[in-house]
């Protein structure tokens, strides 16, 4: 049996008059890719930002790597092993896909200004070490030859794999991706199914919200459903596709 | 990062003619040496601003507020206002502390602003800076108000002073090199700093603060660290600035110098310091050159002034900077980022 590594409990969010989540409550082992899924609207990256520390929450606990996390400001999620990427992909367009990578090891590092200034030896053999770190990722998530273009110049699936590289260099435990899927091509999304499968084998535990049914259903260990705010269902994927309530709220109730 | 050959046969040749400059200068009349004095602090002081605006995106609009802390720290400490004569070598690290505070007093309360309304709060605080120097005269006299400070200390090592002449080389040509070798000093701080782990969190943030902070960049202490590095140079110019004057005035530090600091700083090309150092330098000599050039140049060719040399001058000056940015938008010498990215969609 393998330990859980994060832990939400009753987890509410409200906007307003909106309760955007109610009660949510799940745990993701490690290990294992985990997939969020729900129609449009139903809450799920209200969660994500819950998670990262990006929104406050209203109520409920989250527990990671057996400790509370305090989410207090998304750097300190970061710091404590959680890394995500977004719905609509937020990278440093004027920089290149290295340095890109490169600023991810920042939570990871020390050397500050008078390091800087004075390029002392630690500074130095620092920087040499992030340099070459992020040039290992940048090969990992496969555009290697890209390192030196400006990241708003890459096509939009080396930008997906950028964004996964600079998630990857703060060396999280949990890596949460907002549907990375998203307007990718099918070669693309292929690629992409690849990279995440071997994130997993590396060891690494997954969070991942997509619309595309079908490479959830294929890639996640186990799924959960929300729906308007609040969690309908949580299993396999076999058990999930196959729940009554999963059904109802994708396609509506059947007509008797 | 090295520097490539031709990078250093230029460098070489620039170096040569820093040097021999003044005495150039010199033969045209002294008040050019000080022209160009002037234009150094200049230069210092959009190199400063390019951490805050060109690195980290956060637009400043009172960033004289600690040109004026780094001047009034010097000028306090050294004249016989209050008949303190402080070494310039422990004033102007100090001011550049004082400034570097002030700089971060002014982050602290505006870290959720960007854009227009930090630059709305920037302006007000540059403000607030020069109405106190205005006014501390009583019921304690401080800053001796509006009359400003006089008869500040030059600097001075031993019995060498700055701003007697010694030889062949006149007081201005001594700050001369002295602002020669400041401005060394900060163009190498600031290659350094924007190729480092802070620099590239700067540049993170002016590109997406979202994203900077769930790359596990503290977007706070980050922003702090940029106004005060900025903040400080400016207080190092501010000190250099009361001691090649011998007095200063709240009347030095208004808004305008601001202005036209942060025209420098985008003329040139935001966050690029060479750009930024040919910006500020440009922006200095221009309007000197105008000021010398206009008169006779009306003179030959109308007999008589049409236009008032200011105006004129003035006039010019504005046209300049509008033509530029119609033709140039990213600045004359852009950071190389935003020129390949201009290239890019060239293709």
């Amino acid at each position: 049996m393998t330990g859980v590594l994060l832990e939400a409990r009753n987890i509410g969010k409200k906007f307003g008059g909106v309760q955007a989540l109610k009660d949510v409550s799940l745990t993701i082992r490690r290990g294992e890719i985990y997939g969020l899924i729900g129609p449009n609207g139903a809450g799920k990256t209200t969660l994500f930002n819950v998670f990262t520390g990006l929104y406050p929450r209203d109520g409920g606990e989250v527990l990671f790597a057996g400790r509370p996390l305090t989410l207090e400001s998304p750097h300190t999620v970061a710091a404590a092993g959680i890394a995500r990427t977004f719905q609509n992909i937020r990278l440093f367009g004027n920089m290149t896909a290295r340095e890109n990578v490169m600023v991810g090891r920042h939570v990871r590092t020390r050397a500050g200004v008078f390091g800087a200034i004075l390029r002392t030896p630690a500074e130095r053999a620092e920087e040499a070490a992030i340099r070459r770190s992020a040039s290992e990722l940048l090969h990992y998530v496969g555009i290697a030859d890209r390192a030196d273009d400006l990241a708003r110049n890459l096509s939009y699936g080396d930008q997906r794999r950028l964004e996964i590289a600079r998630a990857l260099a703060t060396e999280p435990q949990l890596l949460a991706l907002d549907e990375p899927a998203a307007g990718m091509n099918a070669t693309e999304t292929v690629g992409l199914r690849q990279l995440i499968e071997g994130l997993r084998k590396d060891g690494l535990t997954v969070l991942l919200i997509e619309h595309d049914v079908k490479l959830v259903m294929g890639l996640c260990d186990r799924v959960a459903v929300l729906e308007y705010g609040e969690k309908i269902a949580e299993d396999v994927p076999e058990a999930v596709k196959n729940n009554p309530k999963v059904i109802e709220a994708y396609l509506g109730t059947s007509a008797h | 990062m090295g520097w490539s050959k031709k990078e250093k046969l230029g460098l070489a040749c620039i170096a040569v003619a820093l040097i021999a400059l003044p005495f150039v200068l010199a033969m045209a009349g002294t008040a050019w040496v000080r022209i160009t004095n002037f234009a150094v602090l200049f230069v210092l002081l959009s190199l400063g601003l390019n951490i805050v605006v060109g690195f980290a995106g956060l637009l400043d609009l009172g960033y004289v507020a600690f040109f004026a802390v780094g001047a009034y720290v010097y000028a306090l400490l050294a004249s016989p206002h209050f008949g303190l004569h402080l070494p310039f070598w422990l004033i102007l690290p100090l001011g550049a502390a004082v400034a570097g505070i002030a700089g971060a007093v002014l982050g602290a309360p505006t870290l959720r602003l960007r854009g227009d309304y930090l630059a709305i709060v920037t302006l007000g605080f540059g403000e607030i800076v020069r109405i106190f120097m205005n006014n501390l005269s009583a019921p304690v006299n401080i800053t001796n108000g509006p009359k400003g400070i006089n008869l500040i200390d030059p600097f001075r090592l031993g019995d060498f002073s700055f701003s007697a002449n010694s030889g062949a080389l006149s007081g201005p040509i001594k700050y001369y090199y002295f602002l020669l070798l400041v401005l060394l000093a900060v163009i190498v701080i600031n290659r350094r700093l924007q190729d480092s782990r802070i620099g590239r969190a700067w540049v993170a943030i002016r590109e997406d603060e979202i994203a900077a902070k769930a790359a596990g960049i503290n977007t706070r202490n980050i922003k702090l660290l940029a106004f005060a590095m900025g903040a400080s140079f400016g207080g190092i110019a501010g000190g250099m600035f009361a001691a090649i004057q011998g007095f200063v005035s709240p009347e030095s530090f208004i808004l305008n110098e601001s202005i036209m600091i942060l025209a420098m700083v985008v003329l040139g090309g935001m966050g690029n310091i060479w750009g930024v150092i040919a910006g500020a330098a440009l922006l200095s000599f221009m309007p000197e050159l105008l000021r010398y050039t206009v008169e006779p140049a009306q003179k030959a060719l109308f007999g008589r002034m049409l236009v008032d040399p200011e105006v004129l001058r003035m006039l010019i000056f504005g046209l300049a900077l509008v033509l530029t940015m119609r033709f140039r938008p990213a600045g004359l010498w852009p950071e190389t980022r935003h020129k390949r990215e201009l290239d890019a969609d060239r293709k």
